[in-house]
C-alpha cells in the first residue's frame, strides 16, 4: 500500500521579476516553489496547506507540467517526469496525471456543452473510448459523479457551483488517471455543498485506487481527506508527516500558530483555548528572510534562525536532528518541539 | 417577529436594532426573486450577533436593507420595518439616511480593496469624514486619521496615513477599513464577512480586534458569515438564515449544543472537523432553491431527512421553544427535547 506512486525531490520554482515596458530587465525573482520534496504513496491522499501565496498552485501546475520547473525532479511510477522522454511515454503521463481547479466558474468553458467538455479529453486520447462509445462514456462518467446523464447538452452556467465542481472531476476522471492534484477543489463552496463533493472525492478514491494531492488552506477539510500533509511556508515544505502527526502532535511553530488560528466550532471553550496569535503578513516570496523564513513571525526565533536555513528532517524535542527517532517526523525548525495541540 | 415582540410594548428602551417582517424582492426581466421572505432579528448595544447561512440566503440584502444601500431597483422592499433605537428607518428621508450612516451605523466587506478608494491616500480617506463631518481642518483630520489606524493597530501609523491602499497588505486594508468604519463613532457595526478572503492567521486578528473593539465601545455588531467556526468563537446570539428567512435563532451555546432546526443540524454536521479524522460528512442533499420559485411548506422540505406531508403543505412558523430559543420548524419541539 505504501509504496510511492510520485516522487518529489528539491523542485524549485522561480518567476522572474521584470521591469520596464520596451526593455523588460530582470530585478529579481519570485521564490515561488524553493526546494520542496515529498512522495506521494499509491492510493492515498497527501495534503498540502499553507497561507495564500507560499506556492501551493505553483506546485500544483508544475507538477501538472503547465510550467516548467527552474530545477528538481519528480518521479512518476519511477519515470523522470521533467526528463526526456519517448512520446509514448509523454502520453502515458498525460493521462495518468489529472487535475482539478479551484474555481467552478471560470475553469469550464462557457460555450461547450457539459458532454463536449467531459468528453474533450477523448479527442486528443482517442484509445481511452472509441468515437462510437464516446457519448456513452460521458454519460457514466456523469453518472459516476452523481450528475444525471441526461445533462449533457446543458452549458456550465445552467449548473449551480457544486455541480460545475463535479463536472470538473468527470473531466478528470476521463482518462483513468492514476493521480488527480486537486487545487482548492472545494473552497469557493458552501459548507454543505462542500461535504458532498468532499464525499464524492473519497467515493472515487476507494472505487478507482486514486492517488490525491489535495491542495486546501482550510485545515480541517484537509484533514478530513489527508493520510499525510505537507505544511508550506514561502515555498519551503515546513513540515511534513501522518494527518495525525501534524495535528496531533505538530512540531514546526508555524503549524501550531496555523493550528491555532482556527476557529472551533464549540462556544463553550471559547475562553479555555490557549491561542498563538502570530503578528504581521506573509513577506514576499520575492525577497525572503535569511535563514529560517518563519523568523519574521516566529517568537522562538533565536540569532540562528537568522543565519542558518533549518533543514526539514526528523528532530528530537529541541530541534537536534535524530534520523532515526522512532515517532518521528521531519519538521524544519532549529529548536523543533512536539506540542500536544488540544483543539476542543 | 416573536422574537421582537417584547420590545414594541410600551414602556420597554427601544431596541439598539429591529428588523421586522422584512421583505425584499428583486425585480428582472425574467422573474422576481423573494429573495427576503420575512426575516426578523435584534441586536442590543454591546452584543454580537451573527447572521449565518449558506450564500444566496439573504444575509447582505437583510444587511444593505437596514444601512440604506440596497441596489434599487432591482431590489425593493415591499413590507417590514427596520428600527433603529426606535425610528422608523422605512419612513426616513434619505437625508436622514445618510446621517445615519457613519454617524450612527457603519458596515464593512469582504472585500476592502473595493471599499476603498485607490487613488487617494488611506488617511486622507479616513480624514475626509472628519473635515466633512466634523469640521476639522485638514491638519487635524489627518492626526485624527493617524490615531485611527494606530486604534486598529497597523504599526508605524503616522507614516502609514501617507500610503495608498494597494501598498497595504489584504489584513491591512481590513484594517484600514474597520478604521475608516468607526472614524465617527457608530453604536451599530455590521461587519459582512469581513475575513472570509483572508488567511486564517490573519483572520484571527482581525476577529480579535473587531472583539476589542466592540468591548471598548459597547457597539452592537452583526457578524454576517458562513463560517460556524468564526461564529462560534465571538457570537452572543445567532440567527441562521434560509431562502429568505430566519429559521432559527438562539443565543450560541445552546444553538451549538443542540441545535432546534435541521438545516442548523445539516449545517453542523457538514464542517469538516480539526480534531478528528472523519470518514463520510452528514452533509445536505440537494440544493438551495430558486428564489424565484420557493417550495410550497417549509422552504426546507426537498432537503430535510425529516420532512412529512405536513411539511410539504404548511409553512412552518418561527416560534419561542425556550426563552431566546426560536425555530421555525415543525418538529422543533422533538429536537431539542429529544436525548
Ligand atoms: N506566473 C507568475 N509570475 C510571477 N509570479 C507568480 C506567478 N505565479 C505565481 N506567482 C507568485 O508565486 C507565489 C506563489 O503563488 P501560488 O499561486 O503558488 O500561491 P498559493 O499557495 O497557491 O496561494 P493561494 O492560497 O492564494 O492560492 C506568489 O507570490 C505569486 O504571486
Ligand atoms: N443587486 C442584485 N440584483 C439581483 N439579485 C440580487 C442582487 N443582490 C442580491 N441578489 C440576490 O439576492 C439573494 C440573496 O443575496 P445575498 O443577501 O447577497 O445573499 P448572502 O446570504 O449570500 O449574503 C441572492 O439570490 C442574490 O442573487
Ligand atoms: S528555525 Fe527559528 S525562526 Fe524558524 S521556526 Fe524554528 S525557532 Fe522559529
Ligand atoms: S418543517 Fe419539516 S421540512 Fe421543514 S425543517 Fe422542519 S421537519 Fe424539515
Ligand atoms: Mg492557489
Ligand atoms: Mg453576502
Amino acid at each position: 500500500m505504501s509504496e510511492p506512486i510520485l516522487q518529489v525531490r528539491d523542485l524549485v520554482k522561480h518567476f522572474p521579476v521584470q521591469q520596464g515596458i520596451v526593455f523588460k530587465k530582470t530585478i529579481g525573482h519570485v521564490r515561488a516553489v524553493d526546494g520542496v520534496s515529498f512522495d506521494l504513496n499509491r492510493g492515498e491522499t497527501l495534503g498540502i496547506v499553507g497561507e495564500s501565496g507560499c506556492g501551493k498552485s505553483t506546485l500544483a501546475q508544475v507538477l501538472m507540467r503547465l510550467e516548467q520547473p527552474t530545477s528538481g525532479s519528480a518521479l512518476f511510477e519511477g519515470v523522470d517526469m521533467f526528463g526526456k522522454k519517448s512520446a509514448s511515454q509523454l502520453r502515458q503521463l498525460r493521462r495518468d496525471m489529472q487535475i482539478v481547479l479551484q474555481d467552478p466558474y471560470t475553469s469550464l468553458n462557457p460555450r461547450k456543452t457539459v458532454g463536449d467538455i467531459v468528453g474533450e479529453p477523448f479527442e486528443i486520447h482517442p484509445e481511452v473510448a472509441p468515437k462510437g462509445d464516446r457519448q456513452r462514456r460521458v454519460q457514466e462518467l456523469l453518472d459516476t459523479v452523481g450528475l444525471n446523464p441526461e445533462h449533457v447538452r446543458r452549458y456550465p452556467h445552467q449548473f449551480s457551483g457544486g455541480q460545475r465542481q463535479r463536472i470538473g472531476i468527470a473531466r478528470a476522471l476521463a482518462l483513468k488517471p492514476k493521480v488527480i492534484v486537486c487545487d482548492e477543489p472545494v473552497s469557493a463552496l458552501d459548507v454543505s455543498i462542500q461535504a458532498q463533493v468532499m464525499n464524492l472525492l473519497g467515493d472515487l478514491q476507494s472505487e478507482f485506487g486514486l492517488s490525491y494531492i489535495f491542495i486546501a488552506h482550510d485545515l480541517g477539510v484537509v484533514r478530513h481527506l489527508s493520510d499525510r500533509v505537507g505544511v508550506m511556508y514561502l515555498g519551503k515544505m515546513v513540515e511534513n508527516g501522518t494527518e495525525e502527526q501534524i495535528y496531533e502532535h505538530p512540531q514546526h511553530p508555524y503549524t501550531q500558530a496555523l493550528l491555532s488560528s482556527v476557529p472551533v466550532p464549540d462556544p463553550s471553550v471559547r475562553d479555555r483555548r490557549e491561542a498563538i496569535r502570530l503578528t504581521g503578513d506573509v513577506p514576499s516570496p520575492a525577497n525572503p528572510p535569511s535563514g529560517c523564513r518563519f523568523r519574521t513571525r516566529c517568537w522562538k526565533a533565536q540569532d540562528i534562525c537568522a543565519e542558518q536555513e533549518p533543514e526539514l528532517a526528523v528532530r528530537r524535542d529541541g530541534g537536534r536532528i535524530d534520523l532515526e527517532l522512532a515517532d518521528g517526523h521531519p519538521s524544519a525548525c532549529h529548536f523543533a518541539e512536539r506540542h500536544e495541540h488540544v483543539v476542543s | 417577529m416573536s422574537a421582537t415582540d417584547e420590545s414594541t410594548g410600551g414602556s420597554t428602551k427601544p431596541r439598539l436594532l429591529e428588523v421586522e417582517d422584512l421583505h425584499v424582492e428583486f425585480r428582472t426581466r425574467e422573474a422576481t426573486a423573494n429573495v427576503l421572505n420575512g426575516v426578523g432579528y435584534h441586536v442590543d448595544a454591546g452584543e454580537t450577533l451573527a447572521v449565518l447561512g449558506e450564500s444566496g440566503s439573504g444575509k447582505s440584502v437583510t444587511a444593505q436593507s437596514v444601512m440604506g444601500i440596497l441596489d434599487t431597483p432591482p431590489g425593493f422592499v415591499t413590507k417590514g420595518a427596520i428600527r433603529y433605537r426606535g425610528e422608523e428607518l422605512l419612513a426616513a428621508t434619505e437625508d436622514r439616511r445618510r446621517e445615519l450612516r457613519g454617524e450612527n451605523m457603519a458596515m464593512i466587506f469582504q472585500d476592502a480593496l473595493s471599499a476603498l478608494n485607490p487613488v487617494y491616500t488611506v488617511g486622507f480617506q479616513i480624514a475626509e469624514q472628519f473635515r466633512f463631518r466634523r469640521g476639522m481642518s485638514r491638519k487635524d483630520a489627518m492626526a485624527k486619521a493617524a490615531e485611527m489606524l494606530d486604534m486598529v493597530k497597523i504599526p508605524n501609523a503616522k507614516q502609514r496615513v501617507k500610503e495608498f491602499p494597494h501598498q497595504f497588505s489584504g489584513g491591512m486594508r481590513q484594517r484600514a477599513m474597520i478604521a475608516m468604519s468607526l472614524a465617527l463613532d457608530p453604536d451599530l457595526l455590521i461587519a459582512d464577512e469581513p475575513t472570509t478572503a483572508l488567511d486564517v492567521t490573519v483572520q484571527a486578528q482581525i476577529m480579535d480586534l473587531l472583539d476589542e473593539l466592540r468591548r471598548e465601545r459597547g457597539m452592537g455588531m452583526i457578524l454576517i458569515t458562513h463560517d460556524l467556526g468564526v461564529v462560534a468563537e465571538v457570537a452572543d446570539r445567532i440567527a441562521v438564515m434560509y431562502a429568505g428567512r430566519v429559521v432559527e435563532e438562539s443565543d450560541a451555546e445552546s444553538l451549538y449544543e443542540r441545535p432546534a432546526h435541521p438545516y442548523t443540524e445539516g449545517l453542523m454536521e457538514s464542517i469538516p472537523r480539526l480534531d478528528q479524522k472523519g470518514e463520510q460528512l452528514a452533509s445536505i442533499k440537494g440544493l438551495p432553491p430558486n428564489l424565484a420559485n420557493i417550495p410550497e411548506g417549509c422552504p426546507f422540505h426537498p432537503r430535510c431527512h425529516r420532512a412529512t406531508d405536513e411539511c410539504r403543505r404548511k409553512v412552518p412558523e418561527l416560534l419561542e421553544l425556550r426563552p431566546g430559543r426560536y425555530s421555525a420548524c415543525h418538529f422543533a419541539e422533538e429536537l431539542i427535547s429529544s436525548e
